[in-house]
């Protein structure tokens, strides 16, 4: 094997293998094209739900919203954590990616059946919303672009197990994975469990389409499609969290203060997050009493322990190691002297708050069955999980790029000034638009509704007006947010076209 | 560190810091756990669970019947209903209505059946944002107990189509003493 294949990085001192290295660098790519075009799809949309501007036509509000839906969750997450777990499963342990090509395929695969549903669903053939409820039927070319995209992602997350295998073998690592790498182990066998879910669904609804299925029950379809739906948000979540280890090890040298606690976390996601998925069934029909309390409930409760858990180890790593570089007077002096100026830390210091005080909390209040009766399906529902996977996940994402442009594109960062800024805008943005929607909610503002008037009604019903500042902070904060992503975009595109390359 | 291997040795013992956060999350976890069940128990206001199967005609029938028996008004082209409290009540949901316009009393106890005729929609009543989903196949039974009179409406709040904005129903909740003279 030549040595020319690979180089040390010079930020961190990982070695960096080619082959990984270009693979990961188009899966970031592909990942910030799409959250460009959500982006997009996100501020049509959000000007057309703040009822002052009501920007979109009926067809397109739906349509659009559909995009985004798929768009941000799906692709921008999707290709961002294949990045990831590459970068995880090779980068980290200074190995080679094995079988590059079955990475190249994953990535083709998701590429095409990427563009194939945002294709289907310009054209029209597929308002359905990314959850597709049946018996709400789309052009059956719509389920195939969700397969082919799934099936990418599913053999990216395989690819993971097998560098780590090969990694092991080659002298990557001797005995345990590097915490940040086990949490991408953790995200990893969620995606494979979760992405059969997928399979479970998107094939039937597929053959349904094609009436090669006479029909699909509905409550079932919700079942599984949140298996699907849910279960990969804790991807995300494990994702997110390694990202907020390894951020933390990159930046100061964090380093946890006892991996046991930090690794039995991960392990609590993998056992019992799957099952909290049914909190979108609280409502339903069909399900018992008790087997809604015992999955949700019960289950989700041991998850939120794991994210307690994360929320003290993070923080207390990265207090330690700021006070081993000096930082010692008073309580709270290393807390002054942390690098809020570096924009990867400021992201990951943004997205654990915002992810425990917005997302997580309203997660398990939302979650209980109470509560659901009078949150399910409210605007509230939409602005919990954009404090959840755009707070917490995509802010965290947006902050380990910065950090994937010197050591994987060789690049610094161009505009350092607006890079500083850019995470406080997005995260004030998101913030103030995930509590105007929350608090929309709460007066039963319902979400994925053209018209809060309700005009063509057959009787006319006003929500309190109230509801109209709530709306307006929505749409500030969607504003904001906006801009704060398009400054993400330009600096991460400008970096790597433009950037003063690294030696 | 999070990017490197760890030590030789990291089952370690936690630390006295480690030890009282954990204990305080278990802790606090516990409480929520156990009031799931004792809420579920003791509290007034649960989400029902008592389902039937039933066909989209078949229930369309019942919903005929029902207003054939207890109709007293019309509002807007829908039939306002005054069910008797021991009978069963039905609400349709069909792109784009909530059928028919229901008049509670208030104090009594209803069973209120909710079923879909086509597709997904979602049972919004406001102002008092009370929700479930209503089913196709599926009839979903409501136990509602009206404690304020007045006029309610029903919102559609899952998405089901280009009229899905213009679904809303209306329910009415009128003093026991009031509608005796009906
Ligand atoms: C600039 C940032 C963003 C803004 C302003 C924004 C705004 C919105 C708005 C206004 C809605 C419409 C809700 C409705 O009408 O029911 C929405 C829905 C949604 N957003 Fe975002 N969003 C942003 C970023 C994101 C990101 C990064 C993600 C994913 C990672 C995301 C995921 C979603 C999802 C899954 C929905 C639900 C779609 C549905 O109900 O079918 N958003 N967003
Ligand atoms: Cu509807
Ligand atoms: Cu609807």
């Amino acid at each position: 094997m030549a040595n020319q294949d690979f180089r040390i990085c010079s930020e961190s001192g990982l070695k960096v293998y080619k082959n990984a290295e270009t693979l990961i660098k188009w899966n970031v790519i592909a990942a910030l094209a799409t959250l460009a075009v959500g982006g997009l799809m996100a501020l049509l949309v959000a000007l057309t739900r703040w009822p002052s501007v009501h920007l979109l036509g009926l067809t397109e509000y739906y349509r659009f919203l559909t995009a985004h839906g798929v768009d941000a969750l799906l692709a921008w997450i999707l290709f961002f954590e294949m990045a990831l777990v590459y970068f995880a499963s090779t980068v980290v342990l200074g190995t080679r990616f094995r079988g590059v090509v079955v990475g190249w395929i994953s990535f083709a695969l998701m590429l095409i059946g990427g563009a194939l549903i945002n294709v289907i669903i310009i054209m029209g053939r597929a308002d359905v919303m990314f959850t597709s409820y049946a018996p709400l039927k789309a052009d059956p070319l719509y389920y195939l672009g969700v397969i082919l995209f799934a099936v990418g992602a599913l053999i990216g997350f395989i690819m993971f197990f097998v560098n780590v295998v090969y990694a092991k073998r080659d002298g990557g690592f001797k005995r345990s994975l590097p915490l940040g790498s086990f949490g991408l182990a953790a995200a990893s066998i969620i995606g494979v469990l979760t992405l059969a879910h997928g399979a479970g669904i998107f094939i039937p609804a597929f053959l349904w389409s094609l009436d090669f299925i006479g029909y699909i029950d509905p409550s079932a379809y919700r079942l599984v499609f949140w298996g699907l739906g849910h279960s990969s948000q804790q991807i995300n979540v494990c994702a997110m969290v390694a990202v907020w280890y390894m951020t933390s090890a990159f930046v100061v040298g964090g380093k946890p203060v006892n991996e046991k606690l930090s690794r039995t976390a991960f392990v609590l996601y993998i056992l019992f997050i799957n099952l909290a998925s049914e909190h979108h069934l609280l409502v339903d029909p069909v399900l018992s009493t008790w087997h809604k309390i015992v999955n949700t409930s019960y289950m989700m409760h041991l998850a939120v322990l794991a994210s307690m858990i994360h929320a003290f180890a993070i923080p207390a790593s990265i207090e330690v190691a700021l006070r081993k570089q000096g930082f010692r007077s008073g309580l709270f002096e290393w807390f002054k002297k942390a690098p809020w100026g570096n924009p990867a830390f400021a992201a990951v210091a943004l997205s654990i708050l915002l992810f425990g005080f917005l997302g997580g909390i309203t997660g398990v209040i939302f979650g209980t069955e109470q509560f659901n009766i009078i949150r399910h399906n409210t605007f509230a529902i939409t602005g919990h999980f954009h404090g959840t996977v755009v707070a917490g996940t995509t802010i965290a994402f947006m902050g380990f790029t910065y950090l994937l442009i010197p050591c994987i594109f060789k690049r610094q960062l161009i505009w350092k000034g607006f890079a500083q800024i850019q995470p406080y805008l997005y995260a004030v943005g998101v913030a103030m638009l995930s509590i105007g929607m929350m608090s929309a909610g709460a007066f039963g503002v319902p979400r994925r509704h053209y018209d809060i008037t309700f005009s063509g009604a057959p009787f006319s019903f006003t929500f309190d007006p109230a509801i109209d500042m709530f709306m307006s902070m929505m749409g500030v904060g969607a504003l904001l947010a906006v801009a704060g992503g398009v400054l993400f975009i330009l600096i991460g595109f400008g970096s790597m076209i433009w950037g003063k390359e690294v030696k | 560190m999070a990017i490197r291997e760890p030590e030789r040795i990291w089952w370690k013992p936690f630390s006295k810091d480690e030890r009282m956060w954990v204990t305080v999350a278990v802790v606090w976890m516990l409480v929520s756990f156990l009031f799931m069940p004792i809420y579920h128990l003791y509290g007034a206001q649960n989400p029902p669970s008592e389902t039937y199967k039933v066909e989209p005609e078949a229930f369309d029938k019942l919903v005929t019947k029902m207003i054939d028996k207890y109709k007293v008004g019309e509002e807007n082209g829908f039939p306002i209903v005054h069910p008797d409290p021991n009978e069963p009540v039905f609400i349709r949901a069909q792109m784009w209505q909530w059928y028919p316009i229901i008049e509670f009393e208030k104090g009594k106890t209803y069973r209120v059946h909710l079923s879909s005729m086509d597709i997904q929609h979602g049972f919004s009543v406001q102002p008092i944002n009370l929700n479930f989903m209503a089913l196709p196949g599926y009839d979903y039974v409501l136990k509602l107990t009206p404690t304020t009179s007045g006029e309610f409406h029903i919102v559609c709040n899952e998405y089901c189509g280009v009229g899905h904005h213009t679904m809303v129903g209306k329910i009415y909740v009128k003093d026991a003493a009031k509608t005796a003279a009906n």
